[in-house]
């Protein structure tokens, strides 16, 4: 059933973003439905309308060929799940810091931070709104759900070797800490079994633009976005580690970039197979391939 | 209380025996001067405790069902004799400084090792769990000293108060979390917690565990007035149960100047000061309008940049293996747990509309029951009994449908 137009593909949607976008979703509705998040339909709607409202704009000043929705969906859904507030006007905030800044914040012809931890960092650290690390709990139920989804999106913007250098840092600095501290396993096991730190990992840090191009590269960042996050969890006794991390270590992306070059990577758009992306479909480095905002 | 990294921490137990069997055996992160030791006014929590109740809409007196616990306790066989210096420091155990503080004889402990530690409180009359040396160890470790105190009969009888008062210690740390670990170690069965936090800005939240709001809101029978107490107990009891025992409840969050309906007046200034809300006073003082107003504040009066949030938790080691670790959100609006009574109109019903309206009040009374049946696990029988909703009756009864045809 081949259809005319030509941005989708066949009938498998070959962009892992949709599937993002669908586990997004899910993930909303779960937590809307069953645990009982303090997000409202308003603060939906503003959020992902403003995000689309930024990317239209963005779109048009940097005469970009086409308006695609995907990223600024993605960056609004994770907010709704992520960022808590009391006023829409915050809300709204937050979704235009996020996709602006992939316009705006650009080194090398790539946007420089993952546009939601950026929007969550800023906001946070302003104190205008707050992040519930807790607010999934620890049901290992729900886990497993996001760690499936998750893992599905990695795998198909074939981006688990940061996902997983990330995890096994991370975990293994907790299991340390308990060996250190001669706590038992069922302590840094609850550490793990958050619904968060499974999100942070699989549908954040994961994110193919703002991570370093080549796998190496990749796996250090993952290693030291765990360790900027326990410094900030278990040395300075701060809260949203995991976030403020991961914000203030991106501007090493550049760095590890020319340290240790990789292949760019692209989103598949036509169908293209799901394996790890091939140097013939990614654009060289180019910055008329990602035209930056005209100063 | 917390702001910025200032905390003063308020530990007030349910304990009942015997004032010489009380020990009470906290880690806390710093080291402790006896200016930063104060024993408060019980009068204060109760107060603190009946403003934040889950309430009625209507004025009423709430049962405080569940007596503030605020630490973990440990009670002691009987007063063994004083701990000899040399012994300490054979066991590793540094006495840090010693206080009698009102009815309360208070060490601060540092210790080498976790063992020692453990050796010493048993020696010194501290009941301490078997298994309790590895979380000894880990505070240890953390850097964390310990914050132990008995009854002093002596003084206890010269300051004349029968029951014991909480205890308070003011300091400074970055580290916002309550040690739950010690008490968790050998329990027979769960523990209950409540916890009162006084902060500027806005709720405080469980980032460690899942904070979720208690039912509110919702209409239940008119009956629940008179077993309100029981009420509470079965629907926490069912939050409890329906949340795996994982999570920890909210039960109120507001600001500290009004509330709606009042279970009691807020707090006055003076009270709150003793708990260790200092910045009342230094700068900004909050307009008052219409003249001066004494304490305690009236409901709707000056404004108090002062948030309360209660926080319920039942919990025991394997669901909770971890301490309790909280933020401050930037949340300032106001939650309770808060259940509606709504009385029919008795006057006289004639009239055609009464009809419609009689049906309306059989279904709503009708949902109160189911409503009380989910909140507390009530056999909905007996709630419908009570109610009298399962008596045939003539005036409220839904008509048959022939009943309808010839009248």
């Amino acid at each position: 059933m081949a259809r005319p137009g030509p941005v989708r593909g066949p009938s498998i949607p070959a962009d892992p973003r949709w599937y993002q976008i669908g586990s997004l979703a899910l993930l909303l509705a779960w937590g809307l439905g069953r645990l009982g998040f303090d997000v409202g339909a308003p603060q939906v709607a503003v959020t992902v309308g403003t995000a689309l409202a930024v990317q239209l704009l963005g779109t048009t000043l940097a005469r970009l060929p086409r308006f695609d929705p995907k990223s600024a969906l993605i960056s609004s859904l994770s907010l709704c799940l992520l960022l808590r507030t009391n006023a829409l006007a915050i809300a709204a905030l937050g979704a235009a810091i996020a996709v602006g800044s992939k316009f705006l914040v650009r080194v090398r012809g790539k946007h420089l931070f993952n546009p939601t931890t950026l929007a969550l960092a800023l906001l946070y650290l302003a104190d205008l709104a707050w992040i519930s690390p807790g607010q999934w709990g620890s049901a290992a139920l729900l886990a497993f759900l996001v760690a499936c989804l998750g893992g599905l999106v990695v795998f198909r913007s074939s981006r688990s070797d940061v996902t997983l250098a990330f995890l096994l840092a991370w975990s293994g600095l907790l299991a340390a800490r308990a060996l250190r501290l001669g706590d038992p396993a069922s302590i840094p096991l609850h550490q793990v079994e958050s619904g968060s730190l499974l999100l942070f990992a699989f549908f954040m840090i994961s994110d193919p633009k703002t991570t370093p191009d080549s796998r190496a590269g990749r796996v250090v960042f993952g290693a030291l976005v765990a360790a900027g996050a326990y410094a900030v969890q278990f040395l300075l006794f701060r809260t949203n580690g995991l976030v403020l991390s991961l914000v203030a270590l991106s501007p090493l992306v550049p760095l590890l970039d020319l340290l240790l070059p990789g292949p760019r990577y692209a989103w598949p758009t036509k169908g293209a197979p799901d394996e790890a992306p091939r140097p013939a479909v990614a654009p060289p480095p180019d910055p008329a391939a990602h035209p930056p905002l005209p100063a | 209380m917390r702001d910025g990294d200032r905390t003063v921490l308020t530990m007030a137990s349910d304990f009942k025996g015997e004032p010489k069997e009380f020990a009470l055996v906290v880690p806390v992160p710093t080291f402790l001067e006896r200016g930063q030791i104060h024993v408060g006014d019980p009068a204060v929590i109760d107060h603190l405790d009946a403003y934040s109740a889950p309430r009625l809409v209507e004025y009423f007196d709430p049962d405080p069902c569940h007596p503030p616990v605020m630490m973990d306790r440990m009670a002691a066989p009987s007063a063994a004799g004083a701990a000899k210096a040399e012994r300490a420091k054979a066991l590793g155990v540094t006495v840090e400084a010693s206080y009698t503080v009102g009815e309360y004889d208070i060490l601060i402990l540092s210790a080498k090792e976790s063992s020692g530690l453990e050796t010493w409180l048993r020696e010194n009359g501290y009941r301490i769990p078997p298994g309790a040396s590895q979380v000894l160890g880990s505070y240890l470790k953390q850097g964390m000293r310990f914050f132990v105190a008995k009854v002093n009969l002596g003084e206890q009888a010269r300051l004349g108060f029968s029951m014991l008062r909480p205890l308070q210690v003011a300091y400074e740390t970055p580290k916002f979390m309550l040690p739950i670990r010690l008490g968790t170690v050998n329990a027979a069965g769960p523990q209950e917690l409540l916890i009162y936090a006084l902060t500027r800005r806005g709720r405080v939240e469980t980032t460690n565990y899942r904070t979720v709001k208690l039912p509110s809101e919702l209409e239940v029978p008119l009956y629940v007035k008179d077993v309100f107490g029981d009420f509470y107990k079965a629907l926490f009891d069912t939050a409890v149960r329906k949340e795996g025992m994982r999570t920890v409840f909210l039960e109120y969050a507001w600001n500290m100047s009004w509330c709606d309906p009042c279970a009691a007046d807020p707090l006055s200034r003076e009270e709150l000061r003793k708990l260790g809300v200092f910045w009342l006073d230094d700068g900004g003082a909050p307009a008052v309008t219409g003249g001066v107003r004494p304490a305690p504040l009236p409901p709707r009066g000056g404004a108090v940049n002062v948030m309360l949030t209660r926080l319920h938790v039942r919990y025991d080691r394997d669901r909770f293996p971890e301490d309790l670790v909280f933020q401050e959100t930037a949340d300032s609006s106001n939650f309770q747990g808060r259940y509606v009574l709504r009385h029919p109109f008795t006057g006289d019903v004639g009239c055609e509309a009464a009809r419609g309206y009689r049906d309306q009040v059989r279904r709503g009374q009708e949902q109160q029951a189911q409503n009380l049946a989910r909140l507390t696990g009530w056999p909905i029988d007996g709630i419908r009994k009570r109610m009298k909703l399962d008596e045939p009756s003539g005036v409220t009864g839904e008509k048959k449908w022939w009943q309808k045809l010839w009248e």
